[in-house]
């Protein structure tokens, strides 16, 4: 079984509270915050390794791919190091500024590059349904479109089997389940797995594994079809609302409390 | 000059932080309050390349280096120093088979000593004193291809867990009535030789620390770890590298925690209507703390740099008095830091401070490494 994973590496989650916007541009601003493999793709990189030890960890591959700028390279040996046979990272100015329209399109033809080189189509390709910091859902999903693939996203528990993608996604009130044929595209949540973690054997081994980076003009894309100028959103002012409440206490005494907390929902009209 | 990690040393201290907290910071209260001792977390450690870091790939290591070794023990000893103490003696006494040891005993032992399904331990220390080696009263008498052993070994970690200990043993005396000592490897089980009494400790729970007993123990001679006869300079080689480093690897976990703890902190407590870290007294006890951490970092990995390249001298004692007497100043000053909140052990600044004070005698006290490096300064200056 051939996998390939999108890795989206992205400013730390744990670190949200130094994240700024700029007001100017309207992007984060991710300087001084450490990058991180966004955790659903982490997800979505454990999905791949175990679906390719249950068909024959020999006899299958898994990739992983991400467009971002070259410093977050380390994020890719990192997803070598969890275990992905080969990564390709997608790095160049003309990819800056890029929307999830021009990311799945960059995305995408670098897919048809990887495929072309080797030989063969991959049965899925995996990603996380919604990155950490721009948590719009959309590039998995668009990636698929560009590819004329099924697609299925927040997917929490996967299976393959025969050429058959069994998909379990979970609403608010009941979990559907979704079959499709390979090839396919799925998005998942962070709670199909517990992502392995990574070790000082999978780092040593990873020095070994290829880390490929390509330019624009090296997938055969250019700047009116890739970042900032491929883009057709235009962000409108971005900021944080005031989200403050104002505290009240009431009653001396438990007794005073609820019967004073009574009065409220009954003047409310609960 | 360089003192910066590479990118790999960088991405292995990631991994291993990202394990220390999800798998041991969440437990580590609780192993301390219940005095218990994780042994279901030695495979995982085994798993992540924690065991064996420093061990060749082919006896099942990562075939990685100190500097690495001691990561792995600074991330470990952040979240629990008394986990951390299990996992050095156990590279101490690996280390010795390692560097000393027969081909056969390396195949033998060292693979499963890599994976975690066999902890090791060294022991030195006996009722009479740990510092004073050459008074070991322990013996070992050969008779033919059989060592047989005698003697009771006190204030030994990994006492009640370790499937090898390598023992330092008495097997005789020169001509000038100073005795010859001998490092031989007992296996768990070996007839006559068992643990004793657990000891209660203070702090650094979460590993057994206790007595061995040797009555009668018949081994192998092919158990003896190096030459016999050349057991002191390797029980000092070891202690003096592996283990000093070790310590002060712990060390340098217990003062993040206490620097980390310290800002969190100060940061959140809101005191005449702002933050505690708006205080310039809280202020000046946070800069010690940083700066005992920062210096005794520089220390230890300046001293594992230069045993990688194999010219390490008493920089090993200097990081491990450094680093100790650093820890218990700064869990001190964390406690001073958070008031009452960090005298209820709600808190974990308690048990760094009661692991701190642990630390300092293991693996020789402040005095003796005052004397190593007085020693080798008097030379060299």
């Amino acid at each position: 079984m051939n996998i390939l994973v999108l890795i989206k590496p992205v400013p730390d989650p744990e670190r949200e509270k130094d994240i700024r916007i700029d007001e100017a541009s309207g992007r984060l601003v991710r300087d001084g915050i450490p990058m991180v493999i966004d955790p659903e793709s982490r997800n979505a990189l454990e999905a791949a390794l175990q679906l390719a030890e249950k068909s024959g960890r020999e006899q299958s591959c898994v990739f992983a791919l991400a467009m971002a700028p070259e410093q977050a390279k380390d994020k890719l040996v990192e997803a070598l190091a969890m275990g992905a046979d080969e990564a390709y990272l997608l790095s160049d100015k003309a990819f800056g500024g890029a929307d999830t329209y021009a990311t799945s399109r960059t995305l995408a033809q670098a897919v048809r590059k990887i495929e072309e080189d080797k030989g063969f189509a991959f049965d899925l390709i995996l990603a996380g349904t919604s990155s950490s910091d721009g948590g719009t859902s959309h590039v998995a999903v668009q990636t698929a479109e560009w590819l004329k693939r099924t697609h299925i996203s927040n997917v929490c528990s996967l299976d393959v089997n025969g050429g058959t993608v069994t998909a379990i996604k979970r609403s608010e009130e009941v979990m559907l389940t979704f079959e499709g044929e390979e090839p396919a595209v799925v998005g998942v949540t962070r709670d199909i797995n517990k992502p392995r973690f990574v070790t000082a054997v999978g780092i040593i081994k990873a020095r070994k594994k290829p880390l490929t980076i390509w330019s624009a003009e090296e997938i055969g894309t250019c700047g009116d079809l890739t970042g900032l100028e491929g883009s057709p959103t235009k962000p409108g002012r971005l900021f944080e609302p005031e989200q403050g409440r104002a505290g009240e206490a009431i009653g001396d005494t438990p007794e005073a409390a609820a019967a004073e907390i009574l009065q409220i929902i009954r003047k409310a009209g609960l | 000059m360089d003192f910066n990690f590479t990118e790999e040393q960088v991405m292995l201290r990631e991994a291993f932080a990202q394990f220390a907290k999800e798998e041991i910071a969440p437990h580590a209260a609780e192993w301390d309050e219940k005095d218990y001792v994780p042994m279901e977390i030695v495979p995982k450690l085994g798993e992540m390349g924690i065991m064996g870091v420093f061990v060749p790939e082919k006896y099942g290591g990562v075939g990685l280096g100190h500097v690495e070794r001691c990561i792995a023990l600074e991330e470990v000893a952040r979240y629990s120093a008394g986990l951390a103490m299990m996992v050095f003696t156990h590279h101490l006494g690996l280390a010795a088979i390692l560097d000393y040891g027969t081909e056969e005993q390396k195949q033998k032992w060292l693979p499963g000593m890599c994976d975690g399904s066999c902890v090791c331990g060294l022991a030195v220390t006996e009722p009479g004193g740990g510092s004073d080696v050459a008074g070991l009263k322990t013996e070992a008498v050969l008779d033919g291809d059989t060592w047989t052993i005698n003697g009771r070994k006190c204030f030994i970690t990994n006492s009640h867990c370790a499937g090898v200990t390598v023992v330092t043993c008495r097997t005789g005396e020169d001509e000038k009535g100073r005795p010859i000592m001998s490092t031989i490897a007992i296996e768990a089980g070996t007839e006559g030789f068992k643990p004793g009494r657990e000891e209660n400790k203070m702090g650094l729970k979460g590993s057994f620390t206790g007595e061995l007993i040797m009555d009668n123990v018949k081994v192998p001679l092919s158990n003896t770890v190096g030459e016999p006869g050349k057991g002191m300079p390797i029980t000092m080689k070891e202690l003096g590298e592996v283990g000093r480093a070790s310590m002060a690897a712990i060390e340098l976990g217990i003062l993040r925690a206490c620097l980390e703890d310290a800002v969190a902190f100060a940061k959140e407590r809101i005191l005449y209507g702002k933050p505690l870290s708006k205080l310039q007294a809280i202020q000046f006890n946070i800069a010690e703390i940083r700066c005992d951490y920062e210096a005794s970092r520089l220390m230890l990995y300046n001293a594992a740099a230069m045993k990688d390249a194999g010219k390490v001298g008493a920089e090993f004692s200097m990081a491990k008095y450094f680093a100790s007497e650093a820890a218990v100043r700064s869990a001190r000053r964390l406690i001073e830091i958070m008031g009452g909140y960090g005298y209820v052990n709600e808190y974990p600044a308690g048990r760094y401070l009661r692991d701190a004070i642990g630390c300092v005698p293991s693996c020789g006290t402040s005095e003796i490494q005052k004397m190593i490096v007085a020693g080798e300064t008097l030379k060299k200056f």
